[in-house]
């Protein structure tokens, strides 16, 4: 039932010599669940709250991304709007240009944004439109910025989108400084504030007393991504989508980054911890010339830090621990298959997972790359099945083969996981549950518990 | 408050979509060709559409939706997507082993000029498509029309590649179901078996996206109109087109293809519109109308009677599909109830005809719009500058509903944050019931919640 030349993207662990293979263009004709490029853009750009995102096309790819994340803002939401140039036949004989210039105006005339992001679908390039000159032009007339994303959605994968929305923040970087900046100030990278997870999080590191300059992008606001390279250091969670803007800020203006996952508890308190160890030791100049010394050695006064930091652990591990034990009994020995976006979610998951006493025996997603499956590959547990870019077909059957429990992934596969009667938990960009930090922890649980434990797979017959 | 941005003034926008009451054709294809059994939906274009139908459609039916796509890169755009369909073809027969292929085009291959014609029948020659499997398609460019386009385009398709006439004609009257959902299709099939007429639906989703839970993945469920019975289409005597919208091109072509005169009447929702309904299977399949019938009926208005006091006047702001629009802005004017504003994305003359008889004598007032910038903004502004009582629609109402606190009654596509749309039907007068009483649940709730205790209703 299976493709040969899918051979490479499958694999059995500790059965076989190879590595996953990753990042391979999926066959034409494939039932894949991947997205586009101009998907990868727009979900990393459009939790930007005070700017306007007008997708210029016809009206589908506004349609289907009206408030695709439910990230949540906590100030103004002209970003849960839908806007379009609902490009007509004409349009595509005679040209959008006009069209995508009036519009910017209706809108900029309206809504007086702090910034506006324009972008291309799929038959922009071919219309032969200048996006660009447009926004240009307008950008003079308004005195604001007006960013292409140039995003057509052949034009790769759904990851190639997150990497044109980097280059689109990189070019607001830079351009204000105004805001007051501590010099234990951080800004976090690839969190979109679902079901308000940014929140979480930057309570934590405020408890600690480290400042969060910029959001990228949940809660995001344009200000805060101008003065986001007067940040001493940007915490880069999900890897996939916004690593490539960390290494442009790292190169442009020696703002150094670190890796972290806000899933499960080990993940959660190492991304409290190295923060903290961030900001009290040296760092590499950017020059490559020695070091510099840190933040506290200069008698800035962050000693506290790290033991506010564990301080905060202590303290959340103290609630959560207990509260997690009767899941944990519950769940003992049952099995989970994940099937998600990106390599970085994968791996938290397995390590979350192990926490509550469930192993993971299926591990797929759709963008990582072959680096990234050697990580995981690490993580998982002998004969876990490892797959890049799956479909229903194979999924359904790697179910049957593990006897899995429960099922992990996004909108797609949640009715395939039931039609099967196995319990689903939804880990993509729709859910309302917040699954980061120690508190999402507690919520991962539960809802594991709940659907796996759920007494309707009893009645399957 | 969602959609704190939305005043109640109105500016003047000339290039400017806000909140649209529509999307683009494909989504439309990809759903009727689940109507056809056996059928995998296929996209030509870039991955993401295919993407984004399946996922709109799954979380409206919460069913699992199969659809292949081509998967256009950068070359495709260049060098035409001839190639990625051809291995498409061969990987989807290998792999996923349909019966029929049902391509549809996206904006994308049709701006770069893909010609399906040529490059399926060139496939076919060159032996991609293994013996008594086929492969079909329609064009779907998202820059025309919208979704209901691409539904009707591909329920023209089964007529251009299935229906045939034969010699004989049989006494079989055929339904060309409009977009309406599996339950509303499964209603109409049970009225016509009351009625015993001899009847080919199609396209028919029912048990398709309406599939019970086995511990079994099927790829393709059991239900959808067969092929055969596709076929037997051109032999049938008569065709009754529901939805002038998403049916009234697939009936004129099987007129002109199979001589099967035909009638276009609106989807059977609301008294009247079943009424006409049942009229005319009556005729065309010259059968009485059965007192199961003619009860079903008498409970309808008995229904509406026993509830009149609480629909009347009571102000209603609707949007979605015309063929929806219609008969469900007729309902309502059935039960005294006030259709104020009535917004679709699908231009259509018909549309604006109808609401122009149906509303300008008794609501002059009423507001209407159809096609471009008939979106749900234009829909809030007129809602801000005076208020409705009741909003029905798709899930994007919600945010409408919340900051305006008005009931809402979900109607319509896409229904991503309710269940039950494809179980219970708002067709026939037992649709039409269940619609009355979703109506009066939604009105009675929210005078209950807000009105002052002495108000407080306590028996009906």
């Amino acid at each position: 039932m299976f493709l040969e030349e899918r051979q490479t993207q499958i694999l059995t662990k500790g059965k076989e010599q190879r590595h996953l293979e990753g990042g391979k263009a999926s066959a034409a004709g494939s039932v894949s669940q991947r997205a586009c490029v101009f998907c990868g853009s727009r979900v990393v750009l459009y939790p930007i709250a005070d700017a306007l995102h007008l997708v210029h096309g016809p009206i589908g790819c506004a349609a289907y991304t009206w408030d695709i994340r439910g990230a949540m803002s906590s100030g103004p939401e002209l970003h849960r709007n839908s806007f379009s140039t609902d490009l007509r036949e004409r349009h595509v004989v005679f040209g959008g240009e006009k069209q995508l210039y009036n519009a910017l105006i209706e809108l900029i005339d309206k809504y007086e944004p702090k910034a506006a992001f324009v972008y291309s679908t799929c038959i922009v390039g071919v219309i032969g439109d200048d996006v660009q000159s447009v926004c240009r032009q307008i950008e003079k007339l308004k005195g604001i910025p007006v960013i292409p994303v140039e995003a057509e959605g052949f034009q790769g994968t759904k990851k190639d989108g997150y990497k044109i929305a980097c280059e689109a923040m990189a070019t607001l970087i830079g351009t204000d400084e105004t805001k007051e900046v501590s010099p234990f100030s951080i800004n976090i990278l690839g969190d979109f504030n679902l079901a308000g997870e940014l929140w979480i999080l930057k309570e934590y590191y405020e408890r600690m007393g480290i400042q969060v300059l910029a959001s990228i992008t949940g809660d995001g606001r344009v200000k805060d991504i101008q003065n986001a390279h007067r940040a001493a250091l940007n915490v880069v969670q999900c890897s996939g989508s916004m690593l490539h803007l960390a290494k442009i800020m790292k190169e442009q203006y020696g703002t150094p980054f670190m890796k972290v996952s806000y899933f499960g508890i080990e993940d959660m308190s190492d991304a409290l911890y190295e923060v903290a160890k961030f900001f009290t030791s040296p760092q590499p100049l950017p020059t490559g010339e020695g070091l510099s010394p840190s933040p506290v050695e200069r008698g800035l006064g962050g000693e506290v830090l790290m033991e506010r930091a564990q301080e905060l652990v202590k303290d959340e591990l103290t609630r959560l621990l207990p509260a997690l034990e009767p899941y944990k009994r519950a769940l003992q020995g049952k099995k989970a298959a994940i099937y998600v976006g990106g390599a970085f979610k994968a791996i938290s998951l397995v390590k979350a997972l192990r926490l509550i006493g469930v192993k993971t025996v299926i591990a797929g997603t759709q963008t990582g790359n072959s680096e990234d499956y050697k990580l995981l590959e690490t993580i998982c547990d002998d004969g876990c099945i490892l797959v890049d870019d799956s479909n229903p077909v194979e999924l359904s059957e790697f179910v049957k083969q593990t006897g899995a429990d429960l099922f992990i992934g996004g909108v797609k596969e949640r009715p395939i996981a039931y039609k099967l009667g196995i319990g689903f938990c939804d880990h993509n960009h729709e859910r309302k549950l917040a699954l980061a930090g120690y508190e999402g922890m507690l919520n991962f649980a539960r809802e594991v518990y709940e659907t796996v434990c759920s007494p309707v797979w009893r009645f399957v017959k | 408050m969602l959609l704190r941005h939305t005043t109640a003034k109105e500016i003047d926008r000339q290039a400017l979509t806000i909140n649209p009451a529509k999307t683009c054709q494909p989504v439309g294809a990809m759903y009727a060709a689940l109507g056809l059994h056996g059928a995998l939906p296929h996209s030509h274009g870039s991955q993401g559409c295919c993407s984004y139908h399946r996922s709109a459609l799954t979380r409206h039916f919460k069913e699992p939706v199969m659809a292949a796509t081509s998967s256009f890169s950068e070359g495709s755009s260049v060098f035409g997507g001839s190639s990625n369909l051809v291995s498409a073809i061969e990987t989807i027969f290998t792999v996923y082993d349909p019966d029929v292929i049902a391509v549809h085009t996206t904006c994308l291959s049709e701006t770069i000029g893909d010609d399906l014609t040529q490059i399926i029948s060139k496939a076919n020659e060159d032996g991609k498509i293994p013996e008594g499997k086929k492969v079909i398609y329609c064009n779907t460019p998202s820059y025309v029309g919208t979704h209901i386009t691409g539904y009707s385009n591909q329920v023209s398709a089964f007529i251009k590649f299935f229906a045939t006439a034969t010699p004989k004609k049989r006494n079989v009257v055929n339904l060309i179901a409009g977009w309406m959902e599996p339950s509303d299709m499964r209603e109409i099939k049970r009225l016509a078996k009351v009625m015993e007429a001899r009847t080919i639906m199609f396209p028919d989703m029912s048990g398709v996206l309406d599939a019970p839970l086995t511990g079994k993945f099927a790829m393709y469920p059991k239900g959808g109109t067969t092929q055969a019975d596709l076929i037997a289409a051109g032999d049938s005597k008569f065709t009754i087109g529901l939805g002038a919208y998403s049916t009234e091109d697939a009936c004129v072509k099987l007129e002109n293809k199979c001589r099967v005169r035909f009638e276009v009447i609106e989807i059977p929702i609301g008294l009247k519109a079943t009424d006409r309904f049942i009229t005319s299977l009556s005729r065309h399949a010259n059968l009485p109308v059965p007192d199961e019938i003619t009860e079903e009926r008498g409970r309808l208005v008995d229904l509406i009677a026993d509830n009149h006091k609480y629909f009347y006047g009571k102000r209603v702001a609707l949007y979605g599909d015309p063929d929806t629009l219609i008969p469900l802005t007729e309902f309502l004017l059935t039960m005294d109830m006030k259709p104020v504003y009535i917004v679709t994305g699908t231009l259509g003359k018909h549309f604006d005809e109808m609401m122009r008889d149906l509303l300008g004598e008794k609501i002059p007032k009423a507001k209407f719009k159809s096609g471009e910038r008939a979106d749900m903004f234009q829909l809030h502004q007129w809602i801000k500058q005076e208020p409705v009582d009741l909003l029905i629609g798709n899930t994007y109402g919600k945010y409408i509903a919340r900051d305006e606190n008005i009931p809402f009654l979900r109607y319509g596509f896409p229904i991503a944050d309710r269940a039950g749309h494809n179980f219970f039907p708002k067709t026939g007068y037992v649709g039409a019931t269940n619609l009355a009483i979703q109506i009066l649940e939604k009105l009675l709730d929210h005078t209950d919640r807000t009105c002052p205790e002495a108000k407080v209703e306590w028996q009906m």
